[in-house]
């Protein structure tokens, strides 16, 4: 799927994968954390090369991530508070006491408090995601990444992420790779934003220059598509809310 | 060439496969022996695979055994051999029914349940996302399903052994109008220690293949929810399959040195003999 892509990835920055679907973002994730191995190339994080690592090395390195789900990814049989706090409970010797005020304070980040013992049938999808980030940050990871963070949320609720994306990146410094098609979203939270087309990434450059300075017509097309669908989403759910308030 | 292409390919699928569930068996062992022990998810799946099927089990038991006691009776009548019901229900029970029907009921029941759910936790990102929390699939949710498919299958079938012949009792003795001290002592006086551990036995492989084959369709499992129901059908009929096979595998390395014929030199034969006076010929029994 993925054919000589190329890309770097600074501490501390904000990278923005894009790409149409199929085109291998979530295949570029997860060579990122070790759930795929490629058929060749390398990925190297922090000076090591992910696929030569061991297991026990790869757990290692796999602690100082955190990772988004596009669906969360919670695990159905435990409580929010138990989803949390499982790398907690896992990995450290942090008593009961500490890591119930770890969770509780995660979920404080999220806006979130409180919900410690629902289940995640009980949660909507925009609760469910970020629940889910504060999962992803309970163990203070370097880097975080996001699979399509804001997929299958409205509009409003995408920015509620989004928002919530900068405040936690920012908050605990962190390098972050997300990847998205949502061409507002990638926007607002990156340093850097990459495109991945046809297995190549064919520019890399600040938000500014991708959305307004880029002769790539691959990528042209996509933000200005990218940029129509969001209008219209934008323009529904102002008219749907008006509905409801009539 | 299109043939020979399709022959290709389903080979190489094949190997694939087999070489797959290899490792996937190979990993399900290692991280069993790995520290830290997960006992309370173990005991979680203990309940699932055996107290939850139970009242399946036992259903299926006392009705087998209702029925090996009717349909003996009917057919031993013929040539007056009915005070061996009970030998009959005891030792089919104890060797082949028991340990069969229970695998089978397993297999549809919590076979499926292991298929579904490790399937579902597949489509929807929750097996990545234990990794990415640096915690490994096989060891938090194969090895407890696998521990408790070997442990509480020998258990399902002990108690499906008594019920089946329990309800054999009760239709010999109830309906039959069998004397009910013949029968149990005829119930115990062929039945050996061989009989019911090599059931035991059977039970404990069956558990195995059910609880692995489960596993691996779920964690392995593509394609959304479609993916899920296919992968579960999958997983039943296979283990079907397999138990079957290794039903046969296993009755045959243990009683084989009898050759599968009535052996008038056998240790049964000769208590036989004592316990009813037959004449060393004995009439076939066909």
């Amino acid at each position: 799927m993925l054919r000589g892509a190329n890309l770097h990835c600074a501490k501390g920055e904000s990278m923005v994968i894009i790409g149409g679907s199929g085109t291998g973002k979530s295949v570029m994730i997860k060579h990122m954390i070790g759930l795929l191995t490629p058929d060749s190339g390398t990925v190297t994080v922090a000076g090591k090369v992910v696929s030569e690592l061991t297991e026990r090395e790869l757990n290692e390195l796999r602690k100082k991530f955190g990772m988004l789900f596009q669906g969360a990814a919670l695990f159905d049989s435990l409580t929010v508070g138990e989803n949390v706090g499982f790398a907690l409970r896992e990995h450290t010797t942090l008593s009961e006491t500490k890591i119930r005020e770890r969770v509780a304070e995660r979920l404080r980040m999220v806006g979130m408090p409180g919900i410690e013992n629902l289940m995640p049938a009980e949660l909507s999808g925009g609760m469910k995601k970020r629940v889910g980030l504060a999962r992803a940050i309970a163990m203070d990871p370097e880097i975080i990444l996001f699979d399509e963070p804001t997929t299958g949320l409205d509009p409003v609720m995408a920015d509620v992420i989004n928002d919530l994306i900068i405040k936690t990146t920012r908050a605990l410094s962190v390098t972050s790779v997300t990847i998205t098609h949502d061409m507002v979203s990638a926007n607002r939270i990156a340093d850097k934003i990459a495109m991945l087309y046809e297995g190549k990434i064919v520019a890399v450059g600040t938000p500014d220059e991708i959305m307004f300075h880029q002769t790539n017509p691959a990528v042209k097309e996509f933000v200005e598509i990218g940029r129509i669908i969001r209008q219209t989403e934008a323009v529904q759910g102002r008219d749907k809310s008006g509905v409801a308030h009539r | 060439m299109n043939m020979i292409a399709s022959l290709g390919k389903i080979a190489i699928a094949f190997v694939r496969e087999t070489g797959r569930m290899g490792i996937f068996i190979k990993d399900i062992f290692r991280w069993m022996m790995m520290p830290p022990y997960r006992f309370n998810a173990a005991i979680e799946q203990m309940m699932e695979v055996g107290v939850l099927s139970f009242p399946v089990v036992m259903f299926t038991a006392i009705f087998t055994g209702m029925v090996l006691s009717l349909q003996t009776y009917t057919g031993f009548q013929r040539f007056g051999a009915q005070s061996m019901v009970g030998t009959v229900v005891a030792l089919s029970m104890t060797r082949e029914l028991g340990p069969v029907l229970t695998g089978l009921i397993v297999a549809g029941r919590a076979g499926s349940s292991m298929t579904a759910s490790l399937g579902t936790m597949r489509v929807t990102e929750q097996i990545d996302a234990l990794y990415t929390l640096a915690a490994n699939p096989v060891k938090y949710l194969v090895v407890p399903r696998v521990i408790a498919g070997v442990i509480m299958l020998p258990i399902l079938v002990c108690l499906s052994d008594i019920i089946g012949m329990v309800g054999g009792y009760a239709v010999s003795v109830f309906s039959l109008d069998a004397n009910p001290v013949t029968y149990m002592q005829r119930s115990f006086d062929f039945l050996e220690f061989k009989d019911v551990f090599s059931g035991l036995v059977k039970a404990a492989a069956f558990g195995l293949i059910i609880s692995v084959i489960g596993c691996y369709y779920g964690f392995y499992t593509e394609g959304g929810a479609e993916g899920v129901g296919k992968a579960t059908t999958r997983s039943v009929v296979v283990a079907f399959l397999m138990i079957f096979v290794a039903n046969y595998l296993l009755t045959a390395l243990f009683f084989s040195e009898q050759g599968g014929k009535f052996d008038p030199r056998g240790k049964s034969l000769q208590s036989f003999r004592r316990q009813t006076g037959a004449p060393r010929r004995q009439p076939s029994l066909r």
